[in-house]
């Protein structure tokens, strides 16, 4: 290495892996709950925690979205289930999940900050 | 990318309570749970909390695991990283709270009051890997020191951010590159000393394994401000892990080109090498360090010439301690004012210490220069176990002195400490509680400079051997009101004719406790008793004939045959030919013994 910028790139792609492991963690950061229980891994969560786990650090926002996994929720007919909790807003759950809807509601809800109805848990008819 | 890091303590305790195998077992079990795509498993530096150990961390949750083995490796693994569920009874259980579980590492008592600096990478990082030291801020300091400022400035920024040696005497860092930096040679040297000599300290050692990178990047900062190209590590043998970690540190920062010729393209050029200690006491000390460096029998010479004029090899040297270097990186990112911001007027920045002793959260801690004594012994070391009373604190290990409990409030800083005849010293803290004798305390510490006087100097080779003696006089009951003054006299002899620290401070930890326990003192030599029931020549173990039943089962322990006693009568001791040596006091089941 002969450079700043060389290290500088090093620094950027290990950013977001080392983040991780902030201890104290942003207070406004949203956490992103996976549920990963045998209902939900059968269902087929893996994918979907997984898909969600590498998208926040290759976007860099591992410092912003905190992408966890829980036990069972208790609606297991409805996994794969993700939660979105944001600070100073209201729970959402979205249910049945796949890694193709996981990647759009990061985009759409947890990027752009609206919430895809289209799959959650009002979708279902569920009162 | 992993969706999960699982953090294992790789430090030197967590390893001799079995942290390999743990890291081995997890290593085999994500990958058997086909998992080894999405969880990391990372062996890390010392986390502080060696009591606790081995000490197991699962990010982005920071669950603190405390004293896995590798059993419980699979149900962690199936459990918590497989279906997110924590394991309950492995969560550690904070001692100061009535054992409430405690989910993260930030909500202990130990880490809350605590602010890392110098150990800020030290349990979060991989120390083997370059890239994770550089993914937290590494190397970006010397590329600042190198491409924005001149050495002057840099010397000018460690100055004005009042950082002071943390090696024990806590001269100004800035101040001895300073000193060195305009004297012209054909080389100069930047030394560290990682020779951390002191019973009871592990500071330096747990900067090495965690975060040997800091110091890495911190020594080629100080050549470019000295003017030096080359550095010496001088590390004690005994540090195998330590040393282990340093010897990759060094390779992988000589393959990305930070350490070696033209540094960032910048023409500067700087290398390092380990020197390893056998282990003497004195090569702690500036000038015998510097002298075994150069291949001879490490004893100290006089000063002046200082080092920074002529040191190692002859030549312009400095020499700072591990944790010191630590701190540089730090500083030069975020301002000289951003580290004064910390601390108190004199003593800037924060300290690390190793608890150890009778205290509960044995362990490494960080905190701002000028925390009370007492948020560091009760609220982060939890007090003393099973209840007993604080009774003083050894601080600067063998050329220290003790705080007695009276100075519980006193803040921790150089000037402080000083004041009341201690030093801070490299950050060994030795808690004592009501059970230890301050005699024998002190005996411990001299036994320790007896052993490790290089014999250079009169004063010190024959007079702690002397004050040896008459501690033991003391402890054994033989002792007069006079010999007592002559210890005194003894000590500020010694002080005042040694050449080096060694000598300087050996008496010390003996003054000390003349000063703030003379009572225990005269007791062992007016009354003949300890009365922490320490000193065994001046004890007697008695056995009580209402609460003896006559089992017979002290008489039979007895190495020694000297308890008599029919069955079912009252038992006695033959004072003459007791040993002292305990075994029937813990072998009674009628609490029918004790001592006097």
């Amino acid at each position: 290495m002969k450079s700043l910028a060389e290290l500088k790139a090093i620094r950027d792609k290990m950013q977001n892996q080392i983040n991780m492991r902030s201890e104290s963690g942003d207070e406004n950061a949203i956490r992103v709950v996976v549920g990963m229980a045998t209902c939900g891994i059968a269902a087929g969560a893996r994918p979907v925690l997984n898909e969600l786990a590498d998208k926040v650090q290759e976007k860099g926002l591992s410092d912003k979205i905190v992408v966890t996994q829980t036990g069972c929720i208790g609606l297991c007919q409805y996994e794969p289930i993700v939660e979105v909790y944001e600070p100073g807003k209201e729970k959402v759950t979205y249910i049945k999940m796949n890694a193709e809807k996981a990647d759009e509601v990061l985009t759409r809800h947890l990027i752009g900050g609206h919430v895809v109805d289209d799959y959650t848990m009002g979708s279902s008819g569920l009162k | 990318m992993y969706r999960s890091h699982v953090l294992v303590c790789g430090g030197t305790g967590c390893t001799s309570s079995g942290g390999v195998e743990v890291y081995n077992a997890f290593e085999k079990e994500v990958k058997a749970q086909g998992l080894d795509k999405e969880i990391a498993v990372v062996q890390t530096g010392c986390h502080g909390l060696c009591a606790e150990g081995p000490v197991v961390v699962v990010y982005p949750d920071a669950t603190f695991y405390a004293r896995v083995s590798p059993q419980d490796v699979p149900e962690i693994v199936s459990e918590h990283l497989l279906k997110g569920r924590q394991v309950e009874r492995l969560v550690y259980k904070d001692p100061t709270k009535d054992g409430d579980v405690i989910r993260s590492l930030s909500d202990t008592e130990f880490y809350k009051k605590q602010v890392r600096v110098a150990l800020r990478n030290c349990g979060v990082i991989n120390p083997e890997s370059i890239d994770e030291y550089i993914g937290t801020g590494g190397y970006e300091a010397l590329g600042k020191a190198l491409t924005e400022m001149t050495p002057d400035e840099v010397i000018q920024t460690v100055l004005d951010s009042g950082l002071r040696g943390r090696g024990g005497a806590g001269f100004p860092t800035g101040l001895k590159w300073k000193l060195c930096a305009p004297n012209q040679a054909d080389q100069k040297y930047v030394c560290c000393n990682a020779d951390e000599g002191d019973p009871g300290a592990f500071m330096d050692r747990s900067v090495l394994e965690g975060d040997p990178h800091s110091v890495i990047e911190a020594m080629a900062i100080a050549g470019y401000a000295i003017g030096a190209t080359q550095g010496y590590i001088y590390v004690r043998a005994e540090y195998p892990i330590a040393i282990q970690r340093l010897r990759i540190a060094i390779d992988q920062a000589r393959e990305y080109g930070l350490l070696g010729e033209n540094i960032f393209d910048t023409g500067f050029n700087f290398d390092l090498d380990l020197r390893l200690g056998a282990g003497a006491f004195v090569c702690g000390e500036e000038t015998a360090l510097m002298t075994s460096i150069e291949g001879k029998r490490g004893e100290p010479r006089p000063r002046p010439p200082f080092p920074a004029v002529k040191g190692l090899f002859g030549k312009p040297s400095i020499l700072n301690n591990v944790e010191t270097y630590a701190n540089i990186p730090q500083i030069i990112l975020n301002g000289a004012d951003w580290f004064a911001s910390m601390g108190t007027e004199k003593s800037k920045g924060t300290k690390v210490f190793a608890l150890g002793g009778k205290i509960k959260n044995t362990g490494l801690v960080e905190i701002p220069m000028g925390t009370p004594l007492r948020t560091i012994i009760e609220d982060i070391g939890g007090g003393c176990p099973n209840g007993k009373k604080f009774k003083a604190v050894q601080t600067g290990g063998p050329s220290g002195g003790c705080i007695p409990a009276e100075y519980i409030d006193i803040p921790v800083d150089y000037d402080n400490l000083a004041s009341i005849g201690c030093i801070i010293g490299s950050g060994g803290m030795i808690v004592m509680d009501e059970d230890n004798c301050m005699v024998d305390i002190a005996k411990f510490f001299l036994e320790f400079t007896v052993d490790e006087s290089c014999g250079k100097c009169t004063a010190c080779r024959i007079g702690t051997r002397r004050m040896l003696e008459i501690l033991n006089k003391i402890t054994d009951g033989k002792a007069t009101m006079e010999d007592l003054d002559k210890l005194e006299q003894l000590s500020y002899y010694v002080k005042a004719n040694s050449l080096c620290g060694l000598g300087q401070t050996a008496p010390n930890p003996v003054i000390s406790t003349i000063k703030f326990f003379r009572d225990e003192y005269e007791a062992h030599i007016k009354e003949k008793r300890c009365p922490a029931g320490v000193c065994k020549a001046l004890l007697n173990f008695v056995i009580d004939p209402v609460k003896c039943k006559g089992c017979t089962a002290c008489a039979r322990i007895c190495p020694v045959n000297a308890i008599t006693g029919e069955l079912k009568e009252p038992h006695v001791i033959d004072q003459s030919a007791c040993i002292k040596c305990g075994s029937c006091m813990s072998t009674c089941k009628f609490d029918a013994i004790s001592k006097r």
